[in-house]
């Protein structure tokens, strides 16, 4: 009895959906459209969260060491340093290596390397580079590193100069806008999204309004409200799996043509410049497209089941 | 079976469609209910299937009051009634057989019964040739047909038709009304409203004659008179 009753509503909502052949592709565009100002948030939030990501893993604080600190000394508060929980990582440069990399990168430049040979000893000092978890921690990792640099093991400060407060400016100005360049990112996605919802319920509401004469038909001959209302569920469910996948085929070819796009409107020349922003949507979109499908397809589903069973309501108390 | 116990209906704007009727309706009788556009034919109907609610007075099927009945139990009420209109009421997108199958489905009748019930009560009512046709594809007296098999295909303890020739010439009025016999001398109820002189004296039998929202006559072997 159960089944059969199921089986009917969804053999019904089925051919409804193929006979209302204008309504169901008018719903499914709009619904479509809708889905792809959710794709265009997702992608919008990639996009940020990488230049984010991009800027941050740019701020370091460097601290550097007197000419003649000692390996071991340096080491030990590498590993204090690394204990503090605001601490992402440190990465140690010794004299050597710092002097190395300097020759390899004049190497093509005899007067400098002259210069160098003749200051004779190595004028480089040690680095530790050291990256916090987030921008706003750097204020207290300096903070700690001051403190330290009054004390060391012989008593004489081995810390030549932390650049953090050249850097202050820049640092905290990041750590105050990045909060905000979210937050603000959120309520502008919320806002669409709550639009695009009232966009699709309505036309969805319109189109059953077409069938108000039907559904008091339907009452008459004793129908179930759940009967009644069981089919447009079903077509609801359509036409969020058709527009689902046609978001899903809109966006791929958006993430894949993008970089082509980027490269057509700079030059060939001018991709250097846009190395940041290249391939970001296409890598995305392959790694988070189970995500992004769930994402698609599930509000595509849920939009439109729920504004259909919504809209039967007003039109069922005959 | 069906008794209106001085029933009265006042639209807020004060007009009154119902002024104190009080009537019944014995099983098995063919009844027919006359008066002019405005008498009160088309509330009474509405009541008797719960569209719409008296402000004063009770209406009662069988032992049931009709006005206190939950959701679910009017949904049964409409099943035990089966209902013909004027504009014919039929699905559009609908071909015939769908329209009359869903009528069955939705009461949850087996998929045998529906294969074998729908073509059998088209028939009756003589359109067992275009049960694909969609209602555009039919004329006015045979999308009557449709309605009429649709409304007898549950086999309902009575039939209410309401103006079912308003919109149909002479030959097809005439028609329709021999089909309500037929059905009638079946053993089923049939409560008719009409203003069509024709259709009134062809059938013969009780008629109930309103005015104004009030009942002014009550003859057993009625004819028209207005």
């Amino acid at each position: 009895m159960i089944f059969t009753y199921i089986k009917r509503i969804i053999r019904t909502g089925f051919v409804n959906f193929w006979r209302n052949g204008f309504l169901s592709f008018a719903a499914i565009v709009v619904l479509t459209l809708s889905l792809v100002s959710f794709g265009a948030l997702i992608f919008g939030s990639a996009f940020s969260r990488a230049l984010i990501a991009d800027v941050k893993s740019k701020v370091d604080i460097n601290l550097y060491f007197t000419l003649n600190a000692l390996e071991p000394d340096i080491l030990a508060l590498k590993k204090t340093i690394e204990k503090l929980p605001e601490v992402d990582k440190v990465e140690y440069i010794s004299k050597e290596q710092e002097l190395v990399d300097f020759k390899e990168k004049w190497k093509d430049n005899n007067l400098i390397l002259q210069g160098l040979e003749e200051i004779g000893d190595n004028p480089f000092p040690a680095v530790l580079n050291i990256k916090a978890k987030e921008p706003s921690q750097y204020a207290g990792i300096a903070n700690f590193l001051d403190s330290k640099s009054s004390l060391s093991q012989s008593g004489v400060s081995i810390i030549d100069k932390v650049n953090y407060n050249q850097n202050k400016l820049v640092i905290d100005r990041l750590g105050r806008i990045i909060p905000v360049v979210e937050k603000a990112g959120t309520i502008i996605a919320v806002i669409l999204v709550i639009v695009a919802m009232i966009i699709t319920f309505n036309t969805i509401r319109l189109i059953i309004y077409t069938a108000k004469d039907e559904i008091s038909v339907m009452k008459l001959v004793g129908a179930s409200n759940s009967y009644i209302r069981g089919p447009f569920a079903v077509s609801g469910i359509m036409y969020g799996i058709f527009s689902g996948i046609l978001t899903l085929i809109v966006l791929a070819v958006f993430a894949f043509y993008s970089d082509a796009a980027i490269i057509k409107l700079s030059g060939v020349e001018g991709v250097k410049d846009f190395a940041l922003v290249t391939n970001i949507f296409s890598n995305y979109f392959i790694k988070n497209f189970g995500q992004i499908f769930l994402i698609i397809m599930g509000s595509g589903i849920v939009l439109g089941a729920i504004s259909s069973y919504l809209a039967v309501r007003r039109y069922l108390n005959v | 079976m069906i008794y209106f116990d001085k029933v009265s209906k006042i639209y807020p704007d004060q007009s009154v469609a119902l002024d104190n009727v009080s009537f019944t309706v014995q099983p098995k009788e063919f009844l027919t209910l006359v008066g002019h556009s405005g008498a009160g034919k088309t509330t009474l109907i509405k009541m008797l299937i719960a569209e719409d609610f008296p402000t004063q007075g009770v209406i009662f099927f069988e032992s049931k009051n009709i006005h206190r009945l939950k959701k679910r139990d009017i949904s049964k009420l409409r099943r035990r009634i089966g209902t013909i209109f004027q504009d014919f009421r039929l699905i559009p997108n609908k071909t015939a057989y769908e329209n009359i199958a869903f009528a069955m489905e939705a009461i949850g009748r087996t998929d045998k019964e529906v294969k074998s019930d729908v073509p059998y009560v088209l028939d009756l009512v003589g359109l067992g040739e275009k049960i694909w046709n969609f209602p555009y594809e039919l004329s006015g007296g045979e999308k009557q047909r449709v309605a009429i098999a649709r409304a007898i295909v549950n086999q309902p303890d009575i039939i209410i038709a309401d103006e079912p020739t308003g919109n149909l010439d002479p030959v097809n009025t005439y028609e329709i009304i021999k089909i309500l016999q037929k059905i009638n001398e079946l053993g089923t109820t049939v409560l008719l409203t009409t203003h069509n002189k024709g259709a009134v004296d062809a059938v013969g039998g009780r008629v109930i004659t309103m005015e104004k929202g009030k009942v002014i006559r009550d003859d057993k072997d009625g004819k028209y008179i207005l």
